[in-house]
């Protein structure tokens, strides 16, 4: 018998620690080789780390909340057979490692060297309703007394009293006025809630202000009219969505940017503003901003260039399902050369979207509405819709972004160029 | 058959029935009080009462012989006795007294006591068997009051030599060799009773610590003073078997297998619920098992089926079972109540006593601070002799709300119901440092620990 120690593996390229999600062992348990021991979550998505050894669990570092460090100790189980020589070799098995795509020479930092454990924030306080020993409202028997008599909630009645409280006052309050309007108006709303900002909060956090810091932004709002593309997109959906899948409007957009990067290879690219060197990308890595629990993700529609417009629906689908569920790989949340972002819907008249630095521009998708449009002769009413673009100043001139926008526009509202051959060069 | 038809019959006349039954007659309900023994139950008869009167006995006894020697405070007695025989007479009076009590409080509230066993036809009607006959009770509504008894170690079955807490209170004479199985507090309370008592007591416990529910700081003053006492421990020890002719015990315990001679052997092991021999099969209860589920007004899953005191799931104690009858008497009289308590305060008559209200600081799930006052600091405590604990309370850290006191030491017992009140009301620990106690008393140690958190304790 040998008791061996299991550290954290690396579990994508760049990530230092790792926020302990979910024990899924506990001491004692028997474990065999390959079975998952536990959850991590890092800034990018949720990872089961799996036993890489047969045998009884000793020892766990930490419980869930708790942020470790990468190589930092995470498990001890005790294994037949002798110890491992000097314990050279790592043995939890790293899962598939997070191969780095080609791409722009980004700057590889090592991390800094995080001490093996991190211990979180102490839970918030957020004293809205105070509770006594045995976990109900703070209040004297004798005022639990009557509100039992006037069949009055406790937990609505807002306590006055030290700690929070609930005074006899407190409930004649309530009783003669219910819970929102006391005599002399509104109730002043004083509760005050922390939230820590950690894990991939702080992660998107973090990546804004950055963007925000180094990249002077311009954005660019222009009209689309997508009569046309709606026509086609219906007529593709009666005829193929029950075998193919329903087609969204971003498989069109996905198509329009990889033909119009082709005219304005300096759009999809990236900025390492370190090395003042900008690289242009042949292929169409596009982002697709994701809102999750968790927060903004963005999975990246990988060679996007290749695929038809049912092949890229069902594959956004699939990347967006998998960020929400946070078992999104590292490598699908990594590499993307220029992002789409789209509130659906609730898209509004106009945004100025901030771009996923490195690259150096991103497309945002507006609400599409009827519109009255002049003719010239008459007012006719046209489904319209705005895209909003931004662009990173110091490498993308006005005139080069207006151009691009421009192309876009003109695909979207002829939409056979999108899909027969056009150029002839 | 007799039959008898009233609004309400409460079956078990112990500190949770008698107090249903009278507060609901005295509230005009028509009540009829169903007791196979004698009133008062456990606590009065066979439980509370005459165990604090033996150990208040045991106490002056051990006292007085102490005195002999060592002469404390400059009192010597020479020459004292004990006359176990008026011992047991005066807690047979005592009990008396107390049941008498009770019996003219049901009188003169005007509850109808029915002697016998009574066992559910169906959930609105009890047949009650005595040695007359049998009567048939029709009710609206029934109170399960049936309390518990001692529980059984198996292949240690009591009778003869082998006691059960209720058989040791009516010994006719402390054994001189006593083997006490299980270090609860009935089993140490009682232990340590017949060691002051002249017993040669031997405590045995399968787990590796007395009173386990408590932390050791808790009871570190009670080991120290059951080895004054010349108690044996036996922790981490269980019972193998019983020779009643040999009156040997065999025990496995970290050393392998020994024997123990005993001429008694005293079994406290727990208690188990009376929830059978009554009927309830018919009436397809909801268990919590072994336990009666209810809900905050005491409410079985039947209709009109009410459960109180031992028989649902919580601490086994005299004044929890009363609380809840009052519950049930005023839902029952068509008052609003509900048994929402925020602590049931739970005392260990050990030596020292130990008396824990609300939670323990390792039962919180808020973030807390505690704060500790040592009786050594404590003059009441240095006039009485007696320096041996402390009292501690714990708050949540957010806002100081109390959320457990707890305290071992001299006599504590009697700062139990301070501790609940300043829970029970949803006091700050400022509250409590805040309020005058009065000097010189223990209770100033309760104050000082408060302001030992959130200022300065004056004399800590």
């Amino acid at each position: 018998m040998a008791e061996r120690t299991f550290k954290l593996p690396d579990i994508g390229e760049g990530i230092a620690e790792a926020e302990l999600a979910d024990w899924l062992v506990r001491v004692g348990d028997m474990v065999q080789e390959d079975d998952p021991i536990c959850e991590v979550t890092t800034d990018k998505a949720t990872v089961e780390i799996p036993a890489s050894a047969t045998g009884r669990v000793t020892w766990l570092a930490g419980s869930p909340g708790e942020i470790i460090a990468i190589g930092g100790d995470l498990i001890r189980i005790e294994t037949e057979g002798a110890p491992d020589s000097a314990a050279a070799a790592d043995p939890v098995k790293a899962p598939e490692p997070a191969r780095a795509e080609p791409r722009a020479a980004e700057p590889q930092t090592p991390p800094a060297p995080a001490p093996a454990r991190i211990p979180r924030p102490s839970r918030p306080v957020a004293p809205d309703l105070a509770l006594n020993a045995s976990g109900r409202p703070l209040a004297a028997p004798s005022v639990r007394a009557r509100a039992r008599e006037k069949g009055i909630d406790l937990r609505r009645v807002r306590g006055s009293g030290p700690a929070g409280r609930i005074l006899h006052e407190d409930l004649e309050d309530f009783i003669a006025h219910g819970p929102a309007l006391p005599a002399a108006g509104r109730a002043p709303r004083t509760a005050e809630t922390e939230i820590p900002v950690t894990g991939i909060r702080r992660a998107i956090a973090d990546r804004m202000s950055e963007a925000k810091r180094h990249i002077p932004h311009f954005s660019i709002i222009e009209e689309v009219e997508v009569e046309a593309l709606e026509d086609l997109r219906a007529s593709l959906n009666r005829q193929f969505g029950d075998t193919r899948g329903k087609l969204t409007l971003l498989p069109f957009l996905v198509r329009a940017l990889s033909e119009a990067v082709l005219d304005h290879p300096g759009i999809n690219a990236h900025y390492d503003d370190t090395r003042n060197v900008v690289t242009r990308h042949a292929a169409l890595h596009a982002g697709i901003a994701t809102q999750t629990d968790q927060g903004l993700m963005v999975p990246v529609l990988r060679h996007a260039e290749t695929m038809t417009p049912w092949q890229s629906a069902r594959e956004i689908r699939r990347l967006s399902d998998a960020a929400r569920s946070r078992k999104a790989a590292p490598k699908e949340l990594t590499g993307s050369t220029l992002t789409i972002t789209s509130l659906g819907p609730l898209g509004a008249l106009a945004t100025t979207p901030i771009i996923n630095r490195p690259e150096v521009a991103i497309v945002g998708v507006n609400r599409m509405t009827v519109r009255p449009v002049w003719t010239g002769a008459e007012f006719v009413p046209r489904r319209m819709m705005n895209l909003s673009c931004s662009f990173d100043h110091r490498v993308v001139d006005g005139w080069v972004a207006a151009e691009f926008v421009a192309r876009v526009k003109h695909l979207l509202e002829t939409p056979a160029m999108l899909f027969m051959e056009w150029r002839d060069d | 058959m007799t039959e008898i038809r009233t609004t309400l019959v409460v079956i078990g006349g112990g500190p949770g029935g008698y107090v249903c039954a009278s507060r609901a007659a005295r509230m005009g309900v028509d009540t009829v009080l169903v007791e196979r023994d004698r009133l008062g139950g456990t606590c009065l008869n066979v439980g509370c009462i005459p165990s604090k009167a033996l150990i208040h006995a045991a106490g002056l006894y051990a006292t007085a012989r102490a005195q002999a020697g060592a002469a404390r405070c400059g009192v010597s007695v020479t020459g004292a006795t004990l006359d176990f025989a008026a011992t047991r007479a005066w807690m047979d009076e005592v009990t008396g007294r107390l049941r008498a009590g009770v019996s003219g409080l049901m009188e003169s509230s005007g509850v109808k006591t029915l002697p016998g066993s009574a066992r559910f036809l169906d959930g609105k009607t009890v047949e009650v068997t005595s040695d007359t006959g049998t009567i048939l009770v029709r009710a609206d509504h029934v109170v399960i009051a049936t309390g518990s008894r001692p529980a059984d170690l198996p292949g240690l079955p009591t009778g003869g030599r082998v006691l059960d807490s209720s058989a040791a209170l009516t010994l006719g004479e402390p054994p001189a060799r006593l083997a006490v199985i299980g270090a609860g507090y009935i089993g140490l309370e009682l232990g340590t009773a017949f060691a002051k008592l002249g017993s040669a007591v031997t405590l045995v416990e399968a787990a590796d610590a007395i009173l386990p529910q408590y932390d050791s700081r808790l009871t570190r003053p009670v080991l120290r003073r059951l080895k004054d006492l010349g108690v044996t421990l036996q922790l981490g020890t269980r019972v193998a078997g019983w020779d009643d002719a040999a009156g040997t015990l065999s025990l496995t315990g970290r050393d392998g297998e020994t024997t123990l001679h005993a001429d008694r052997v005293l079994v406290t092991v727990g208690r188990t619920a009376n929830t059978d021999g009554l009927g309830l099969s018919e009436l397809q209860l909801v268990m919590d098992c072994p336990f009666i589920r209810v809900d905050d007004q005491c409410r079985t899953s039947m209709r009109g089926v009410y459960a109180i005191g031992d028989v649902t799931p919580g601490l086994m104690l005299a004044h929890r079972a009363t609380a809840q009858a009052e519950v049930v008497a005023d839902v029952i009289a068509g008052r609003t109540a509900a048994f929402d308590k925020a602590c049931i305060p739970a005392v260990c008559f050990t030596d020292p006593e130990i008396v824990s209200v609300g939670l323990l600081p390792s039962e919180c799930e808020d973030r807390v601070e505690t704060s500790e006052f040592s009786f050594r600091a404590s003059g009441r405590a240095l006039t009485l002799d007696d320096t041996e604990g402390f009292v501690r309370i714990t708050a949540r850290a957010s806002d100081h709300v109390v959320l457990g006191i707890q305290a071992t030491g001299p006599g504590v017992s009697e700062l139990a119901a301070s501790f609940a009140l300043a829970i029970e009301a949803g006091l700050r620990v400022e509250d409590v440092a805040a309020t005058v106690h009065p000097h010189p008393t223990l209770s100033e140690s309760v104050m000082e620990a408060a302001l030992g958190m959130v200022s300065l304790a004056n004399h800590g």
